[in-house]
């Protein structure tokens, strides 16, 4: 069973170890803003359930660097992961003194690089599995499940982040809302005008070079100045026409956040589709056009479908772009989970921050994954 | 039949099919053979208006092409091109039913007629109307591009280098399968290729064409015979033209009364391969028998031997 010693598994041990021997595990402050005093894991649990996260921790080095089987290193990483949770819970708990609301637990750099460590043998192994698309999005659907229950169970409660969460219930559930509603708008209208816009171009390539130009200029245009660019037109449009500002087209604000994202979208969906149709074998659309599909017929089922999974590969691009990109919204006052970032920054309150930075990267690794099932399923079908 | 009068392609300053008229017949095969650049392929395109002419014009059964839109026009032609041009993302049955879909045939119809194609060529329905073409062998996605073409019972099919991407032993089973299917179904095909031996073996007739010209329009055996361009005797190789014209006449059309204690051959051989025994066995006669072994009659050297020259 110990074969040889396997390299990554090696290293993210020896990371994990060097971890938690000299970064805290945890952070203890005495409120929400001051520099918060460094603890380590065996300072701040019982003995017995130091050892038992300890052990777990250990199981799974042991098993990163001498088991190759991939579904012992995944159960073995979940494992460590669930270990490593529950101390932090535990952690939080057990450092709350009774009743008091003021005192900030915060995970501390140990954690962070544990979890990354696990996280990258869990990930490492399933992709060792090659599970199909859909069991890649099972996959998917158990983490954020288990995620949501065990962040619903209230053991969490006690840590910093979760303390944030708490006061900000209410605007946490709106700024989601619009976080989601800003990237998939956007991708939306993106969509509605790229893929006739990229059939355009494709058609006429005298044309492409100046259309797929101009795109890739508006790319290259830093997101913060695109929305200062588009200030000024919607400050004037909504100030000439009543009706656009009672619309909420307004110089600051959702407005100029999705028109700056449906123009960061337009180039990667109009270039993968002029880039999917040009792929379609020149043999098969002779011979649809030869057996007398109109020229909207050839289109739609013969060029269409086979450029799908690139044009797929292009929203999958767009859609983890955007969500990444909403956050930067949040500056101009169009909202999203970007608020709480810059909210955090400027109070200097690192928990707001995450509290707005962990769901981002959850959106977008989810968004990744299922497209990148969606277009295999796609590819796979139209070989 | 199908007459083109006149027919000319230009790009710009080039000609690409100068002025070009012919008969084709009914329920015939016409070869146009010819180098690359010939126009060859631009002549088939035009009889069903891929390629829209400069001038001239193509009547089948007497009727103008362009009476009706092109692509309603192309759904009662069959058309096969090199590399069988099959959608990879249809079944096989699928990309059979392909026409007659646009015809808008009822489903039950177009299952049965599927069902037929695939049997016609030796495909087992069960086993590969579900399947992908990427799943089938160069052959096999040959044929169902044959049958791809034929599935709307076209009364003409045009053929673009068809066989040009197969091997030749599957070639040569394709292009028998091509002669079985113009009887059973007498289709009128029109074939391009620039491979004489092809043109030979399938052509009732045979255009020879030299940049953008028909230089001569006629039965293999007068091609042989009686050229009327040297680039036509170029094209059909003079050092064994002997040869090649024996290849047109089968061991049964020439064999006489009485017998032989010479190799059997079967009455469908030509002369040629008829030849090719006799003098391997080292007799100087040959005993032609029908498909079923009964003794057809009897077959000399010299009887082979003075259909190789012109008559």
């Amino acid at each position: 069973m110990f074969a040889r010693i396997d390299r990554l598994g090696a290293l993210l041990s020896a990371a994990g170890a060097a971890a938690l021997l000299w970064l805290p595990f945890v952070v203890v402050k005495a409120n929400r803003i001051v520099p918060g005093e460094p603890r380590a894991l065996f300072e701040v649990l019982p003995g017995a359930a130091a050892l038992g996260c300890a052990a777990a921790l250990l199981l799974a080095a042991v098993v990163a660097v001498g088991v190759p089987s991939a579904r012992v290193r995944l159960a073995a990483a979940v494992i460590g992961i669930s270990a490593l949770a529950l101390a932090v819970a535990a952690a939080g708990t057990a450092l709350t003194p009774v009743g008091n609301k003021v005192v900030r637990i915060a995970a501390g750099a140990a954690f962070w690089v544990l979890l990354v460590c696990l996280g990258l043998m869990a990930t490492d192994a399933i992709t060792r599995l090659r599970p199909g698309p859909l069991r890649r999005i099972l996959f998917l659907l158990i983490f954020l499940g288990v995620s949501v229950l065990a962040l619903a169970s209230g053991l969490f409660d006690h840590l910093s982040v979760m303390r944030e969460y708490a006061v900000n219930a209410a605007r946490f559930a709106h700024e989601l809302r619009q976080h989601i509603l800003l990237a998939l708008g956007s991708l939306g209208a993106a969509a509605v005008v790229g893929l006739p816009l990229g059939v355009f171009c494709y058609r006429a390539p005298r044309l492409r070079e100046g259309i797929l130009g101009t795109l890739n200029v508006i790319q290259t245009i830093p997101a913060i100045a695109l929305f200062g660019i588009l200030m000024a037109p919607l400050g004037a449009l909504a100030a000439a026409v009543p009706l656009a500002e009672r619309f909420g087209i307004r110089g600051i604000g959702a407005a100029p956040a999705a028109l700056a994202l449906f123009l960061y979208s337009l180039l990667p969906i109009v270039a993968n589709t002029v880039l999917g149709l040009r792929r379609v074998s020149r043999a098969a659309v002779e011979a649809a056009r030869g057996m007398g599909m109109t020229n909207t017929q050839v289109l739609v089922r013969i060029e269409l479908p086979l450029a799908l999974p690139v044009i797929l590969t292009g929203i999958r691009v767009v859609l983890v772009q955007n969500i990444g990109m909403v956050t930067v919204a949040a500056l101009i006052g169009g909202g999203g989970l970007g608020t709480f970032v810059f909210q955090g920054i400027g109070q200097t309150a690192i928990d707001l921050v995450l509290l707005g930075a962990i769901p981002i990267v959850v959106l977008a690794f989810s968004a990744a994954v299922i497209l990148d099932a969606l277009v295999e399923v796609m590819d796979r079908a139209k070989r | 039949m199908i007459a083109v009068e006149n027919l000319t392609k230009r790009y710009g300053a080039a000609t690409v099919v100068n002025d070009v008229s012919m008969l084709i017949e009914s329920n015939s095969i016409t070869v146009i053979v010819g180098t690359s650049g010939s126009g060859k392929s631009t002549l088939l395109r035009m009889i069903n208006r891929l390629i829209e002419p400069s001038a001239g014009q193509v009547l089948i059964e007497g009727k103008d092409t362009r009476a009706e839109p092109a692509h309603l026009l192309r759904r009662r032609i069959g058309y096969v091109i090199q590399g069988n041009g099959l959608f990879p993302h249809r079944t096989v049955a699928e990309n059979i039913a392909t026409v007659p879909r646009l015809l808008r045939w009822s489903s039950a119809r177009v299952a049965a007629r599927v069902d037929e194609l695939l049997r016609v060529f030796q495909l087992d329905p069960g086993a590969y109307a579900q399947a992908f073409p990427h799943q089938l062998s160069g052959g096999q996605q040959q044929r169902v591009g044959v049958a791809r073409a034929l599935a709307a019972e076209p009364a003409v099919l045009l053929m673009d280098e068809p066989f040009g991407a197969l091997d030749p032993i599957i070639r040569a089973k394709a292009q028998e399968d091509l002669l079985d299917i113009q009887r059973r179904f007498g289709t009128t095909i029109v074939l391009v290729t620039h491979d004489m031996d092809e043109a030979f073996l399938l052509g009732d007739r045979v255009a020879v064409m030299s940049q953008g010209r028909v230089l001569q329009y006629d039965r293999p055996t007068a091609l042989l015979t009686r050229p009327t361009d040297p680039f036509v005797s170029r094209m059909t190789g003079l050092a064994d033209r002997a040869m090649r014209l024996l290849s047109l006449t089968t061991a049964g059309e020439v064999a006489a009364p009485g017998g032989s204690s010479g190799p059997q051959v079967p009455a469908a051989a030509s002369l040629r391969d008829a030849l090719s025994e006799i003098l391997w066995s080292g007799a100087d006669s040959a005993l032609v028998v029908d498909a079923d072994g009964t003794p057809r009659g009897h077959l000399t050297l010299a009887a082979i031997l003075a259909h190789g020259r012109p008559a």
